[in-house]
C-alpha cells in the first residue's frame, strides 16, 4: 500500500508539472506537423509513382511512423527528467524516503508512459491532415498500443538516465540513440527494399514492431511487414524486459 | 515506531568511519546525542560533517563503526529511521515547479502520513514557519530564505524524532539566518523534537546545546559552547605590532606568557599578523602589559573567547575558512611564481 502510494504520488507529480507546461505540450506537435506538411507534403508524389508504399499515399504511410516517433520522443525525455531532479536536488528528497528505490524508477516509467501516450493521442488530431481517417474503435486500439511502446521507451529512458551525469548529455543521447532508433524502424520508408544491415537492425529495433502494429491497426489495407500479434508480444516482452533492466539498474546506482 | 523513542539516547554512534578511497572523511567518531538536545556539529569545510549526516540519513554506508536513531540502527533498519528522521538538505530539494502546499503533500505521501491528517498538519507547519499566505504559490517564485523555511516545514510534516539540519543557514543574510534560528528553537517546544545541525558560523553554533568540534574527520572536543569557552581559559588579548617577532619574544620573556601570532583579516578589510594571547583578566593585564613593553604597539583589543578561540586553540587554525582559504590560495601562488 505504502509503495503503491509512492508510485502514484510520483506519478501525480509529473503528471502536474507536464501539463502545467503548455509550452511543452503543444510544441511537441512542432515537428510532426513539419514532418507531415512539408517533408509528407514534398516526397507524395515522387514516392508514389515508385510504388513503394503499396498503393498508399505516403503521408497515410508515414502517419503511423510520426506517431512512433511523438511516443519515442516524449517517453524518453519524460523518464529521463530524472536527470534533471538529480540535478534540481529533488531526487535527494524521493532517495531519502521511507520507500524503497525502485519505487521512484517505477514511477517515473509510468508517468513516462502515460505523457507519452498522451502526446501521442494529441497528434491524432493530425490524422485527418495526412489523410487518415480515425474511428473511435481504431483509437481505443491504437492507445493500448502506445502505453506498450511507451513503456518500452520510457524503461530505456530510465536506463540512458542512470548512465547520464547531466542534461548537457541528452544531445548525445538523441542523436546517436533516439534519431537512428526512428529511422531504422521504418516510419519513414519501408523497409522491404532496405539493404541487408539497415533490415538486420531493424530486427533489434524495438520501435520498428511499435510502428508495424500502429501502421497495421490504422491502415488495415497495407501489407504488414509482421502479423500484429507478433508485434504486440515483441513490443510488450521488450517493454516488461526494459522495465525490469531500468528499475534494477537505477536502484542499484542510486 | 512506538516503544523505541523513549529507550536510550535519540543518536548514539560509535566509532563511526567513512573512508573514500584511501582518504578518512569521517575517523572513528562517537558521541550521543539526548532527547530534545540541540546539537551542534561544528567545523570547516571538508571536516567530514555532512558526511557524517549523510550516513546518519541512511543515504551513506558506513566503512565501520555502527550507529542508531531512536533506538533504529543505520544499516538494517534503514525505513524505521528515514521515517524517524527530517532532513533539511544544504542545496535545496524542492520542485518549483511545484506550489509550496504540493510539495509538502508530495511529502507526506511518500512519508505515510494518515490521509485525514495531512490538510491539518500541511496548514500548522506553514503556519509555523510563517508561509501560510504563500501555501498555494510556486516555488520557483520564492526567495532563498523562504525555501529553507519551506523545507523545515516538509521536514516535520511526519513528526520526526530528530530533524537534520545541514548547514540550515548558508547562503542566507543575517537577518533570515536569525528567523531560521528562531523556528529551531520554537520547534523544539512545539514538537518534542531533537535537533542535529552543522554549520560553519562560529556565532551560530551558540545557539546549541551542546557542540562537537569536528577537524579531519575527527571530534576534536565536545561540550557546552559555554564549557568549550572557558577551556580557553579568560580573556583574549591581540595586539597589532610593528615588529610582532620582536614583541611576541619580548612579551614571553617578560611575562611568561605564550603568545601565538596568527593572521586575521578584519571587517574593515585590513589584514596581518597579529599577537594573541590568552589571559585570566584581560582589563587587569592590559595595563600592566602595556607598560612593561618597549615595543611600539599600534592597536589593543581585548574580547571575551568565542568559539573561533577554541577551534584555534585545538587545531591551531581559524576556521574562517572562505576568506582564509583565499589568502591561502594567493600565497601558494605567489610562492609558487617565485620559484621559477
Amino acid at each position: 500500500m505504502r509503495r503503491f502510494r509512492a508510485i502514484y504520488i510520483i506519478w501525480l507529480r509529473d503528471l502536474k508539472r507536464h501539463f502545467r507546461d503548455r509550452a511543452r505540450i503543444f510544441g511537441s506537435l512542432g515537428s510532426p506537423i513539419i514532418f507531415i506538411f512539408i517533408l509528407g507534403q514534398g516526397l507524395s508524389a515522387s514516392i508514389a509513382a515508385g510504388g513503394l508504399t503499396g498503393g498508399l499515399d505516403y503521408k497515410q504511410f508515414m502517419f503511423p511512423g510520426i506517431l512512433g516517433m511523438t511516443v519515442l520522443f516524449a517517453g524518453v525525455f519524460a523518464s529521463v527528467s530524472i536527470v534533471w531532479d538529480r540535478e534540481f536536488g529533488f531526487l535527494k528528497e524521493m532517495l531519502v524516503a521511507p520507500v524503497p528505490t525502485w519505487t521512484i524508477a517505477l514511477g517515473k516509467v509510468i508517468s513516462g508512459a502515460t505523457i507519452a501516450a498522451f502526446q501521442g493521442t494529441l497528434m491524432l488530431l493530425l490524422a485527418p491532415f495526412a489523410g487518415v481517417h480515425l474511428t473511435p474503435l481504431l483509437i481505443l486500439e491504437l492507445l493500448p498500443m502506445m502505453f506498450l511502446v511507451a513503456f518500452s521507451m520510457t524503461g530505456m529512458g530510465i536506463l540512458v538516465a542512470t548512465r547520464l551525469k547531466s542534461m548537457q548529455g541528452f544531445q548525445m543521447v538523441m542523436n546517436f540513440f533516439m534519431m537512428p532508433m526512428f529511422f531504422i524502424s521504418g516510419a519513414m520508408f519501408p523497409l522491404k527494399n532496405a539493404p541487408r544491415w539497415l533490415d538486420g537492425i531493424s530486427r533489434v529495433d524495438p520501435l520498428t514492431y511499435g510502428v508495424d502494429a500502429m501502421r497495421a491497426i490504422m491502415l488495415p489495407n497495407f501489407p504488414n511487414r509482421y502479423p500484429l500479434p507478433l508485434d504486440i508480444l515483441v513490443v510488450g516482452l521488450l517493454s516488461a524486459a526494459m522495465i525490469t533492466i531500468s528499475v534494477t539498474a537505477f536502484s542499484r546506482q542510486a | 515506531m512506538s516503544g523505541a523513542a523513549d529507550l536510550g539516547a535519540a543518536i548514539e554512534v560509535e566509532r563511526l568511519s567513512r573512508h573514500f578511497n584511501g582518504l578518512k572523511a569521517v575517523d572513528e567518531i562517537s558521541f550521543s546525542v539526548g532527547h530534545k538536545e540541540i546539537f551542534g556539529f561544528l567545523g570547516p569545510n571538508g571536516a567530514g560533517k555532512t558526511t557524517t549526516i549523510s550516513m546518519l540519513c541512511t543515504l551513506l554506508k558506513p566503512t565501520s563503526g555502527r550507529a542508531s536513531l531512536s533506538g533504529f540502527d543505520i544499516v538494517s533498519q534503514q525505513d524505521e529511521v528515514r521515517q524517524s528522521i527530517g532532513i533539511v538538505f544544504q542545496d535545496p530539494t524542492l520542485d518549483d515547479q511545484l506550489t509550496a502546499r504540493e510539495n509538502l503533500q508530495f511529502h507526506s505521501m511518500l512519508y505515510n502520513v494518515p490521509k485525514g491528517e495531512r490538510e491539518q498538519r500541511t496548514a500548522s507547519v506553514l503556519d509555523m514557519v510563517g508561509l501560510g499566505p504563500r501555501s498555494a504559490d510556486k516555488v520557483e517564485t520564492f526567495s532563498g530564505g523562504m525555501k529553507r523555511r519551506l523545507e523545515i516545514a516538509r521536514g516535520l510534516m511526519h513528526y520526526p524524532h530528530v530533524l537534520f539540519l545541514d548547514e540550515p543557514t548558508l547562503g542566507l543574510d543575517p537577518q533570515t539566518r536569525s528567523s531560521i534560528w528562531e523556528h529551531v528553537h520554537e520547534l523544539r517546544q512545539q514538537y518534542d523534537i531533537t535537533v542535529f545541525l552543522t554549520t560553519h558560523y562560529m556565532d551560530e553554533a551558540e545557539n546549541c546545546d551542546r557542540i562537537a568540534i569536528i577537524d579531519h574527520g575527527r571530534i576534536v572536543a565536545l561540550d557546552t559552547p559555554g564549557n568549550l569557552k572557558h577551556s580557553v581559559g579568560g580573556d583574549i588579548i591581540t595586539l597589532k605590532a610593528e615588529d610582532v617577532q620582536a614583541a611576541q619574544k619580548e612579551i614571553q620573556e617578560k611575562f611568561s606568557i605564550e603568545a601565538g601570532i596568527t593572521d586575521v583579516s578584519e571587517a574593515d578589510g585590513s589584514a596581518g599578523k597579529r599577537i594573541r594571547l590568552e589571559v585570566p583578566s584581560g582589563r587587569t593585564m592590559l595595563p600592566h602589559l602595556l607598560k612593561g613593553l618597549s615595543v611600539e604597539i599600534q592597536s589593543v583589543s581585548v574580547r571575551e573567547p568565542t568559539l573561533d578561540d577554541v577551534f584555534l586553540n585545538l587545531t591551531g587554525r581559524q576556521i574562517r575558512e572562505e576568506s582564509a582559504d583565499k589568502m591561502e590560495f594567493m600565497r601558494t601562488r605567489i610562492r609558487r611564481r617565485r620559484m621559477r
